[in-house]
């Protein structure tokens, strides 16, 4: 197995190849060149005229944390965490396998137009499950689109997920009011997925501030921000990593640098040093890891994770993996990138692979097993699929419910008019409800492409008879 | 509407006020911002003479003077210079329980901060199918101030306004502002409240109930300042008052104009719109935004719509900001916005007694 991928830099991909070639890092001044320091700080002063534009000395980049080889295994140094055991690693491993074969199976769902959008994770279940991983249960996570596999660690169930991609009436985290793959569960702490990009990262903050404000919390849990290399270009991210590292709050930023935004590779999307190189700038924590390592996923995690209760301010995690699929259903990735090239990073640097090499080299795991796996994720899937085809979709009256919140009751003084959540409806929901009614108790039954459409609602439209 | 005379409190008071009295109910209530905490409140106010406007550079806000020394740290949270930043972060502050109130030094530089504010706090209860509720306050300046220009100056009532899944208050006089923001830090949604810097130091009575700490006014519901027969005319924040000094004008020549203090933009109350116009005939919509697609666009649209389209004599008036970014130069400011005699000229065109 190639543990490297040294190669001339013509045929190298695109994310690695055109670093700066020039690295500088700032240099404390010498004998001759000291003159004490500036006013109430521990800059020194220095009579050299120097500039640096590197965290790292000699023009190298940032070191890559990593525990296995290419082979699955452990590199001279490297510490496998003693809490992997059997049990533990057969978890792990099985949930990195079940992403993909979920992955297959909705993408072809949509190609096959049977649900309107995917996005899959191929090529990075080492970051997502090997992160999960090393969370507690009840950390809160904000994620970007792509960590499904968080949720899934943490046992939401096939059924969930197919419920929301089909927008059916037991989809619990949107009512089928929002796009397949935006997921969200109160009880397993996954805050529903946005689609703005890097929004969650300054929101994630916040969270980590009301963790510290809550006694039975601080100290226990985190807030945990996923987000990719591209997303981490927006103005949001700075936000979020210079409120976390100010206020400070208890956050783990992890970046997924899988080498590609939509098209943009990331040679293009930053000219530093990756993500990690932020990470000083704010005078936070930092570690790059080898992505496609769970086991250096998790230890990295499990440690920052520690430093960040412990500290209560933002860390920072890189994870370096790649991008194998679309970045969507919407997107063909062959447009921008040789067909080659995503083979080859399949074969050569595979984290499933990686891993099961390493269980087998322990008894832990056999080819039985394997495609015993596969075909039982495979039918847990599909019957999942079945089911969720056939359930209606959410009531008519569901779409005008929940713009606003409502619960708290209104204690006033004086008898001034109470203004209940239905109040606060406008008048134009009240009329568009209104004339919906009247337009479905028009042709709800006489007239046949309404009435096919109407069958496919939970209730039919009744509800909004009534 | 009689009041006690006994009190009185300016703005800057009311608001100060209804932050610590909410403060203190509820320990999940905290302040964030530039320049909240230490500073006491932005810049040093340049005149303190009572019942004046303040006319002050910029960011003369001191809303929050004296709440960091009497609740710490935690519950007043000053911020680095990031709108973005720090709106985001009290959202996800919001999704997890907590309840920020997010101040802003002026609404314009809540424009960085706006996709957090429309995309995240005001359709995030929708769209996770009420999963997360976001229970925060974005308050601050907004609109007209005194020489500050284009960049400070803009209304964005109209922008908020739009949004569904946002509350958006527009309060006038100091009672307005006591009772309206209790409420709104009270609400379960995310609340846009539109103060407006040159009202800050303008004293107004308050009756002893207005003083109480349980005194709450509905978000939703206009009130009617001034009761006439003539003509109705509709206005929100600082206009209330020219509306009211324009209403003093006509009365003069015997015209008895019925002024309504909008209160909230959103929900907007329609129906005390409609029972005046259906009263008096004649509409007025006055506002210091832009004039195309504002307030007033949308009140005139909603009365065609309405059955008080038929109880109409004239066409509705809109007086409005000039469609201009605001000039610096203080004479033509003042061309700018719309004051007392702009509204009574304006008043007597519905009526058809203009020249």
């Amino acid at each position: 197995m190639i543990r490297t991928l040294l190669r001339t830099s013509s045929t190298l991909p695109r994310v690695v190849r055109g670093h700066r070639w020039m690295g500088t890092t700032a240099q404390l001044p010498g004998p001759g060149h000291a003159h004490g320091h500036l006013p109430a700080s521990t800059s020194p002063v220095t009579s050299k005229l120097h500039f640096f534009n590197s965290v790292m000395e000699g023009g190298k980049q940032i070191p890559t944390y990593r525990v296995i080889d290419g082979a699955g295994r452990p590199l001279e140094g490297a510490i496998v965490p003693e809490e992997i055991d059997e049990a533990l690693a057969r978890k792990i491993y099985e949930n990195m396998v079940q992403l993909p074969i979920l992955d297959d199976i909705l993408y072809n769902l949509q190609r096959q137009g049977r649900i309107v959008f995917y996005m899959t994770a191929y090529g990075e279940e080492a970051a997502i499950i090997g992160s999960a991983a090393a969370l507690a249960p009840d950390d809160e996570v904000l994620a970007q689109y792509r960590e499904s596999g968080v949720l899934l660690w943490r046992g939401w169930g096939y059924d969930n997920v197919m419920n929301q991609c089909f927008g059916t009436h037991l989809d619990v985290c949107g009512k089928g009011k929002q796009m397949p793959v935006h997921y969200g569960s109160k009880e397993l702490h996954y805050h529903t997925i946005s689609s703005p990009l890097a929004t969650q990262i300054p929101q994630a903050a916040g969270v980590g501030y009301a963790l510290k404000r809550d006694p039975a919390r601080r100290g226990k849990n985190c807030a945990v921000v996923y987000f990719g290399e591209g997303a981490a270009s927006e103005g949001d991210f700075h936000a979020g990593m210079l409120l976390a590292s100010t206020i400070p709050s208890p956050t783990m930023f992890i970046a997924r640098n899988n080498g590609f935004a939509i098209s943009t590779p990331s040679s293009e999307q930053y000219y530093g040093d990756g993500i990690a190189a932020r990470g000083p700038g704010y005078g936070i924590h930092t570690i790059r890891v080898d992505g496609n390592d769970v086991l250096a996923v998790y230890s990295a995690v499990k440690e920052a994770r520690r430093l960040c209760l412990e500290e209560g301010r933002g860390v920072l995690v890189e994870t370096m993996t790649y991008r194998v699929g679309h970045h969507s259903t919407s997107d063909d990735s062959f447009a921008y990138r040789p067909r080659k090239e995503v083979e080859d990073r399949k074969r050569l640097d595979n984290p499933i692979v990686r891993f099961r090499l390493f269980m087998e080299a322990r008894g832990w795991w056999s080819k039985d097993e394997e495609e015993a796996l596969s075909k039982r994720v495979k039918q847990e899937v599909m019957t999942a699929y079945k089911k969720a085809e056939t359930l209606p979709k959410p009531e008519l009256s569901e779409m005008f419910t929940e713009v606003y919140g409502g619960e708290e009751p209104w204690n006033l003084v004086s008898a001034l008019i109470l203004c209940s959540a239905d109040a606060a409806n406008q008048i134009w929901q009240r009329e568009q409800r209104e004339e919906l009614k009247r337009l479905v108790g028009k042709y709800g039954e006489a007239w046949e492409p309404w009435k096919s459409e109407l069958k496919k609602h939970k209730g039919g439209g009744k509800d909004l008879l009534d | 509407m009689p009041m006690t005379q006994d009190a009185q409190m300016t703005v800057r008071e009311a608001l100060n006020a209804a932050m610590e009295e909410e403060m203190l109910r509820d320990e999940n209530v905290f302040i964030i911002g530039e320049e909240v905490a230490r500073y006491n409140g932005a810049y040093k106010v340049r005149s303190l003479a009572p019942n004046t406007a303040t006319t002050s550079s910029h960011g003369c806000i001191q809303v929050t003077k004296g709440l960091l020394d009497k609740f710490g740290e935690k519950r007043v949270v000053d911020t680095p210079i990031t709108e973005m930043g720090f709106a985001g972060l009290a959202i996800g502050a919001a999704f997890d329980g907590l309840r920020p109130i997010c101040e802003f030094m002026t609404f314009n530089f809540a424009m960085q901060a706006i996709d957090q504010i429309v995309n995240s706090a005001g359709k995030t209860h929708y769209m996770s199918g009420g999963v997360l509720p976001c229970p925060i306050v974005f308050r601050g300046p907004n609109g007209a101030a005194a020489g500050v220009a284009a960049q400070h100056s803009q209304d964005y009532a109209s922008w908020y306004g739009q949004v569904p899944g946002l509350k958006v208050v527009s309060p006038w006089n100091a009672e307005d502002c006591k009772g309206l923001l209790k409420s709104a830090i009270r609400d379960p949604n995310p609340v846009v409240f539109l103060e407006n810097e040159l009202m800050y130091g303008v004293t107004f009575p308050m009756s002893s109930e207005a003083m109480s700490d349980g005194f709450l006014l509905p978000i939703g519901k206009a009130k009617v300042e001034r009761e006439g027969s003539d003509l109705t005319i509709v206005a929100h924040s600082k206009m209330v008052g020219h509306s009211m000094e324009a209403a003093e004008e006509l009365a003069k020549e015997g015209i008895k104009a019925e002024v309504i203090n909008l209160r909230s933009i959103r929900p907007l109350d329609i129906d005390t719109i409609k029972k005046s116009v259906k009263k008096t005939n004649r509409l007025l919509v006055a506002e210091g935004g832009y004039p195309a697609f504002g307030v007033g666009s949308e009140i005139c649209a909603q009365i065609v719509e309405s059955e008080a389209f038929d109880y109409l004599d004239a066409p509705v008036e809109r007086v409005t900001g000039a469609d201009v970014p605001t000039p610096y130069a203080v004479n033509l400011e003042g061309l700018t916005f719309p004051d007392t005699s702009v509204i009574v000229k304006a008043a007597k065109r519905a009526l058809y007694r203009s020249n």
